[in-house]
């Protein structure tokens, strides 16, 4: 089989307010990328438009290993409206799918960007849209544009309008450690700090709307479970027992916590329903059991537990029992996760006395490897299902790195500072 | 890599008990609390006896024996092996040390940070950092420490000592720090 590998640098952001500005890479592309032309959209307004919309849905696409955008560059013509396409240009260049498009000011600080996706081939109008929208959502509605796109050519809901979490950390003046929580596009664009400590913070956790994040803090100098609205700043501590408050994940309904609690003595599995209060133990083993996760339906939970012997992944039904173990290959699997179909498990694996990140099929109980690295961890699926993103290593710095599920295309996150860690991809916005 | 840095260590730590065992009158059990009795001189142990060598080993030691540079005491981080939480041979007489201390002065308070390297899944890390506190308390316990002077907080890999990614920096950052 034949691969392209190429190295593209599509986006370099400099923003002043924050320090956090990421360089996303293709580092290795997929065959059968299906070829479309984003021709530069229009701009009726005076002066540069403040953000180039095509650029971004250009790299959007780009970026998700499915799509080959065809250059600026290499373009016969730059039709603007459905009026101005000759479809000869566009077959001469192999190109199956033409996206074109204005952007144009509308009323104050407003904006309608009007944008139509055509089939080559038949010339015919597949889907287009007039979306208004406003200066600060610019960005945002282009990866809903990209979304719709990507839906329509390849029948599954595109990511892209989606934000990942993630957890910073950088060493300070005076030697100490600064640990964020941050959320930024799902490019990696507008980085935003909604935590700031010097003691450790991690394992962020999505809620189901996309609205709260659940996470680990060590600011009263022991670990505590912490809930905060993600766009009001507001937050409420949940749990701090004596002992390992950890591991925070929603149920799919966003009514209750599982976690990892050792107030007992050691970490066992409990379910917190953030409505009554009620904290309900889930596993009891003198073994250390952590990482929960819940299944898409609500009616299972995966978590890691070295009850036998080494870290392995088992599952244990919502409502308690016995828990059964469902990985075997490899003598190391933990925090794992359900793709949002509910039938593969993203975790990591040791293989070789290195770190990665697989799948297991939970039918055919298969594990592939997908990742590369030697200390890759945090695996975290897309809420399309079809990416994972993960922490890995480059040199001394912690970066964040993407996987298509079939393991076919990879991507980079790198942050220019620090160490950069635990990415969670958001659910969709509801 | 590895043995030549856990030699290292114990190395270090053969000096360290030396220096214990010198300031006190039997050094296997009653180390820590012997000091703060500071009643035996280290040059009267050997014959020699010079004064000049008993006070340049500090044998006349003052100050709170937690300060004492020449005391087990002053040992304060425990290492472990990889994936282990089991205290090696080699540091129980550092924690017998620190037990009889504290056995002998109920009203101090100790704190148990575990923590582990990098390697493995970030949460998985918080019980085995848990794991290398709590298998110290347990000793320190059996030898009369009360539980209440024992506070045990895993950090997991997320305080590293060293922050390169070889077996030197992992097995520093495999460790239980006491923390008074």
């Amino acid at each position: 089989m034949k691969k392209f590998f190429w190295v593209l640098i599509l986006t370099l952001i400099w923003l002043p307010s924050v320090q956090a500005d990421l360089t996303i890479e293709i580092t290795e592309g997929v065959e059968g990328a299906l070829p479309i032309a984003i021709v530069p959209f229009g701009w009726q307004g005076a002066g540069r438009p403040p953000v180039d919309v095509s650029a971004v849905i250009n790299a959007d696409l780009q970026r998700s290993g499915r799509f080959k955008t065809i250059p600026q560059a290499d373009m016969l013509s730059r039709p603007t409206t459905a009026e101005e396409i000759q479809f000869k240009d566009w077959r001469a260049l192999d190109v199956e799918n033409l996206v074109v498009g204005q952007v144009r000011p509308q009323g104050t600080g407003g904006y309608e960007i009007r944008f139509q996706l055509f089939d080559v081939y038949k010339g015919e109008q597949l889907t287009g849209y007039t979306i208004p929208t406003t200066a600060p959502n610019l960005r945002a509605t282009a990866h809903r544009i990209a979304d719709l796109i990507y839906e329509k050519l390849l029948g599954i809901p595109g990511a892209f309008a989606t934000r990942v979490a993630y957890i910073t950390s950088v060493k300070q003046d005076d030697g100490t450690q600064r640990i964020d929580l941050n959320i930024a596009d799902a490019d990696g664009y507008n980085p935003e700090t909604i935590v700031s400590s010097t003691e450790p913070l991690m394992s962020p956790a999505w809620s189901p709307d996309g609205r709260k994040l659940a996470y680990v803090s060590f600011e009263e100098g022991k670990s505590a479970i912490y809930v905060q609205e993600a766009y009001t700043g507001r937050r409420q501590k949940v749990t701090s027992f004596k002992g390992i408050n950890g591991a925070p994940a929603w149920s799919p309904d966003g009514r209750k916590l599982a976690m990892a609690l050792s107030k007992d003595g050691n970490p066992d599995i409990f379910v917190f329903d953030l409505g009554t209060k009620k904290l309900k133990p889930l596993t009891r083993h003198y073994a250390i059991d952590t990482e929960p996760a819940w299944s898409p339906d609500g009616k299972s939970l995966v978590f890691t537990s070295d009850r036998g012997g080494k870290p392995q992944i088992y599952r244990v039904s919502a409502y308690g029992g016995p828990a059964k173990r469902v990985t075997f290959q490899n003598s190391y699997n933990a925090r794992a996760s359900f793709s949002p179909d509910g039938k593969l498990l993203a975790l990591v694996t040791r293989e070789d006395g290195s770190y990665k990140i697989a799948v297991q099929d939970l039918d055919s109980g298969i594990m592939q490897v997908l990742s590369q690295g030697s200390l890759d961890e945090s695996p975290s699926f897309a809420p399309n299902g079809s990416m994972i993103i993960y922490a890995s290593k480059a040199g001394y710095r912690g970066v964040l790195a993407a996987v298509s599920v079939d393991g076919r295309v990879r991507q980079r996150l790198a942050l220019q500072e620090g160490d950069v860690r635990e990415p969670v991809w958001s659910p969709f916005k509801k | 890599m590895n043995r030549m840095l856990t030699l290292w260590v114990s190395l270090t730590l053969s000096v360290l008990l030396l220096a214990g065992c010198s300031s006190t009158p039997s050094g296997d059990r009653q180390a820590g609390a012997d000091v703060s009795e500071q009643s035996t001189g280290a040059g009267g142990q050997d014959g020699s006896g010079a004064s000049t060598s008993a006070a340049s080993e500090g044998a006349a030691w003052t100050g709170d024996p937690l300060e004492n540079p020449n005391s087990l005491l002053a040992t304060r981080v425990i290492y472990f092996d990889f994936d282990q939480s089991t205290v090696r041979a080699d540091y129980l007489d550092v924690i017998s040390a620190h037990a009889d201390y504290l056995a002998a002065n109920p009203q101090m308070v100790v704190r148990l940070e575990g923590h582990a390297d990098e390697r493995g899944t970030r949460e998985y890390n918080l019980g085995l950092g848990e794991n290398r506190a709590n298998a110290v308390r347990s000793l320190m316990m059996a030898q009369g420490v009360a539980d209440n002077q024992l506070v045990v907080v895993s950090y997991g890999e997320e305080r590293a000592a060293a922050f390169e990614h070889n077996e030197e920096a992992w097995a520093l950052n495999r460790r239980v720090e006491l923390v008074y």
